[in-house]
């Protein structure tokens, strides 16, 4: 293992890892390092997200996969290290500005405009998209009242897509089923015209049946949107059924990488999931 | 029925120690010199038949805990009865130990005086049977109003707060109709003092009618006019909005310099509300300092615009000066904005209630005396002119008032539709989220701040021209906490909202104007009284309601419901996905 080098050494460079030099990435992190005080959350992490792929981020419990996204969704700053969002690093950058750069989130536990509307959450999605100032909005300028139809309708296609009933979208948003509020959130995420969609435990809380369901929906919001997926997630049949590649974080550091075949069996995953005594055995 | 009774008894007796604190702190005395109807119902004699009468109503209420049973007529009206007198017991009581024991040196209101008022002017002994059969039959009454169906119970209780309502604002009510030159519709419905028999038997007929029939046909209006055509619907629309534009236009007209400078001062006060719903009510951002601008509005006509204002020469027009007030409150928005930014909820608030105490001071301070006056204020603030014609007079400024008043209603309205708007309460739902999907919520908290601010600082403008004259003093705490008990009172994010609470607040301290030194206990009995009765406020926006009583819908219920379909996979709606 590397020493970990000097931020802005190691941002100057940003040399990508010889094993995904030729890989087309949308998301490029080289040595990311998130300190707190004494603990290390993440050390030198390498992470490459291949366009129009789904990737998943796994380990067990305080791995460090929380911080991680944060680090990507601007809550968190790294200690040292970059990431590169299609060559422009998003270090530093409020989450505000990642979102109009092209990532969108979904959170964990699910955090709605409880309320507001259904159609109004996803236009506040939308908000990076738009452009009417304050002037023109107090002016009701023919463009803004423009920019404001296609919204709505935009809204509603996506309230399609990823299958919530158009009869909701006046609905508040808490009024919605557990299942919806997933849905709506994903919704939320996709109206900023993300290029890489970020979903942190998206099928927590669900019953097989709907996590099924939702397994579909990622694979298609990649295939009609041409995103990029990362996932975050315990469910191991679902990380195993839709991700084409897998990384693994254990203690802040990754340690392995690759399809969910050579992830399965992978001994340093067996050990950092079920302890040491169940690779001897 | 036994529940029924017990409850009845124990609100007869709530309603009387009512009757009796406000009989000794002097209310009911000093009021019965003031005639409802003229020498028969005085509105000392009113608060106890109210009360009394209220008793039954709520006596009669169904019983809601553990399950809700709806009383029969029979019992509803024993209950009424027992609860009225129960109330009546407890006041003859009171006033036969006033009589049995002296107390006038203690409770000074204790007095032979309020013993013959609750007597009705009778002797002991027929007196006090009098206060107790006619209180509990004053209960009956009250819970008679429960047993009536519906429609009719609506005209009967629109007719009796017609009457009431005339009688309490005779002088504005009376005021207007000379205005309009109804002076003989005037002469028939007051006399000198109070209305005469004949007018509030003619009101309380005439708005009883129109109340029952509105409530027994008020779906069927909805339906037709839900049934008419697109251009027949316009009409009707455009005849509704010529006819506010004509209410809100002709008051000065008819209402004369009181009224006029009361809905003046209302007007003002919606401006205010307006600005700081933008803050507290959209955005979500709590401002208790919001007088700062106000102040600094106020300030900034008095310097600009009068020729003695110490430290500025050239006194320059009103119209002129409005917009840079506006831009100078902008800024004094910004600059105290920026420095509170990572504040929330009760922190913003402490630090914001400090800054417009700061602005107060500071405009009292020697430091400042050379340019706004200090203690002394500013004086001789020209009046508005439009045309060479002085807006000086009440009823002439109330023009420029209700155009920034219109003005601001539309502008805010369209920021509360639009992707400001939508941004600002995403904020107020959840900020992190907001900056996660998004939304500059630095920029948008800025935005929110200063254009706040520069409502307030408009209504400081208005402010300054309508006194003439500024004093730091004026410009206090209170200003604050009246603004934002409007916005609250009218219901919090609610435009129309903002409007009623106005008047309420504002107009409502007028009104009371003849309750003299207990104006200030009424005034606070109906703030309380409200927020107790509708936490959402008057006009709310939806979301609110839903929130304050979600306890009372099944909202949530039904949630789980959903929840546990899904979850046991009862229900399984498919997604669009094939």
């Amino acid at each position: 293992m590397t020493e970990p080098q000097p931020a802005a050494e190691t941002r100057s460079e940003a040399a990508p890892d010889a094993a995904d030099a030729g890989t087309d990435a949308v998301l490029r992190a080289s040595k990311v390092t998130m300190r707190f005080g004494g603990l290390v959350a993440n050390r030198d992490v390498d992470f490459v997200i291949p366009r129009r792929s789904i990737v998943s981020l796994i380990g067990p419990n305080g791995a460090g996969k929380t911080t991680f996204f944060n680090q990507m969704t601007g809550m968190l700053t790294p200690t040292s290290g970059d990431i590169q969002l299609d060559g422009t690093s998003i270090v530093g950058r409020t989450p505000h500005e990642i979102v109009e750069l092209g990532i969108g989130r979904t959170f964990q536990n699910i955090r709605l405009f409880n309320e507001m509307s259904v159609l109004a959450n996803v236009m506040v999605g939308r908000h990076v998209r738009m452009r009417a100032s304050w002037v023109g909005s107090l002016l009701r300028l023919p463009a803004v009242r423009r920019e404001e139809e296609e919204t709505t309708e935009r809204a509603r296609e996506l309230l399609d897509l990823v299958g919530l009933s158009r009869a909701y979208e006046g609905e508040w948003a808490r009024n919605l089923p557990y299942g919806d509020q997933r849905r709506l959130e994903i919704a939320r995420a996709l109206a900023s015209d993300p290029k890489l969609l970020l979903l942190d435990e998206p099928t927590a809380g669900m019953n097989p049946g709907e996590t099924a369901q939702m397994t579909k929906l990622i694979g298609h919001l990649r295939d009609q949107l041409n995103l990029s997926v990362l996932l975050i997630e315990h469910d191991m049949k679902v990380v195993m059924g839709v991700s084409e590649r897998i990384t693994v974080l254990d203690y802040g550091e990754k340690i392995a990488e690759g399809t969910p075949e050579e992830i399965r069996s992978n001994p340093r995953v067996i050990e950092a999931y079920l302890g040491k005594q169940a690779t001897a055995s | 029925m036994l529940p029924f009774l017990r409850r009845a008894v124990f609100i007869g007796l709530v309603a009387g120690l009512v009757i009796a604190h406000l009989s000794l702190v002097g209310l009911v005395v000093k009021l019965d010199d003031r005639d409802l109807i003229t020498r028969l119902v005085s509105l000392g004699v009113m608060i106890p038949v109210i009360t009394a009468f209220v008793a039954g109503f709520l006596a009669a209420a169904p019983r809601r805990a553990p399950e809700t049973i709806e009383p029969g007529a029979a019992t509803a009206l024993l209950s009424g009865a027992v609860g009225g007198l129960f109330t009546g017991l407890l006041v003859a009581v009171m006033a036969w130990l006033i009589e049995a024991v002296n107390v006038h040196g203690v409770l000074v209101n204790a007095s032979p005086l309020l013993v013959k008022t609750l007597h009705l002017g009778l002797d002991a002994v027929p007196g006090s049977l009098a206060l107790v059969l006619g209180s509990a039959g004053l209960g009956v009454l009250g819970a008679a109003i429960r047993v009536l169906p519906a429609s009719i119970r609506r005209g009967v209780l629109t007719g009796l707060v017609a009457v009431t309502g005339l009688a309490l604002m005779q002088t504005f009510v009376g005021q207007i109709l000379t205005g309009l030159g109804l002076k003989a519709v005037n002469s028939f419905l007051y006399a000198r003092d109070g209305m005469t028999i004949a007018g509030a038997l003619v009101a309380l007929v005439a708005f009883g009618v129109s109340g029952w029939a509105w409530a027994d046909r008020r779906d069927d209006v909805r339906q037709r006019f839900r049934s008419l055509g697109s251009a027949q619907r316009t009409s009707v629309r455009l005849v509704w909005l010529a006819i506010a534009v004509i209410i809100l236009l002709t008051p000065p007209l008819y209402a004369g310099s009181f009224l006029s400078q009361a809905l003046d001062l209302i007007g003002i006060y919606i401006l205010l509300g307006l600005g700081l719903n933008i803050v507290v009510g959209f955005a979500g951002l709590l401002d208790l300092g919001y007088v700062a601008f106000y102040a600094v509005g106020a300030y900034a006509t008095a310097v600009l615009t009068s020729p003695v204002s110490p430290f500025f020469a050239p006194h320059i027009n009103f119209w002129v000066a409005v917009p840079i007030v506006m831009a100078i409150t902008a800024l004094i928005g910004l600059t105290i904005g920026a420095p509170v930014l990572r504040l929330r909820g009760d922190y913003l608030a402490i630090v914001t209630l400090g800054f417009g105490e700061i602005a107060r001071i500071i405009f009292l301070s020697d430091w400042m005396t050379p340019y706004v006056g200090g203690a002394q204020g500013i004086l001789q603030i020209p009046p508005p002119q439009i045309f060479g014609i002085d807006l000086r007079q009440p009823e002439r400024l109330y023009y420029p008032i209700l155009g920034a008043c219109i003005i601001a209603a539309i502008a805010a309205i369209s920021l509360a539709r639009s992707r400001v708007g939508r941004a600002w309460t995403a904020m107020r739902e959840d900020e992190s989220v907001a900056e996660a999907s998004g939304v500059n919520t630095t920029k948008y908290k800025l935005l929110a701040f200063s254009l706040g601010a520069t409502f307030g600082g408009l209504a400081g403008a208005l402010y300054a021209v309508r006194i003439g004259s500024v004093f730091p003093q004026d410009l206090n705490i209170i200003v604050s906490i009246n603004a934002l008990a409007l916005i609250i009172l009218g219901g919090i994010g609610s435009i129309p909202g903002v409007v009623i609470g106005a008047i309420v607040l504002v107009g409502l301290p007028e009104v009371l104007r003849e309750f003299s030194e207990y104006r200030l206990l009424i005034y606070g009995i109906v703030l309380v009284a409200m927020m107790l009765l509708r936490p959402e406020g008057l006009l709310p926006n939806r979301s609110r309601r839903a929130e304050l009583h979600k306890g009372e819908g099944e909202d949530e219920e039904a949630w789980d419901e959903e929840v546990w379909n899904r979850e046991t996979g009862a229900e399984t709606p498919e997604p669009m996905i094939t």
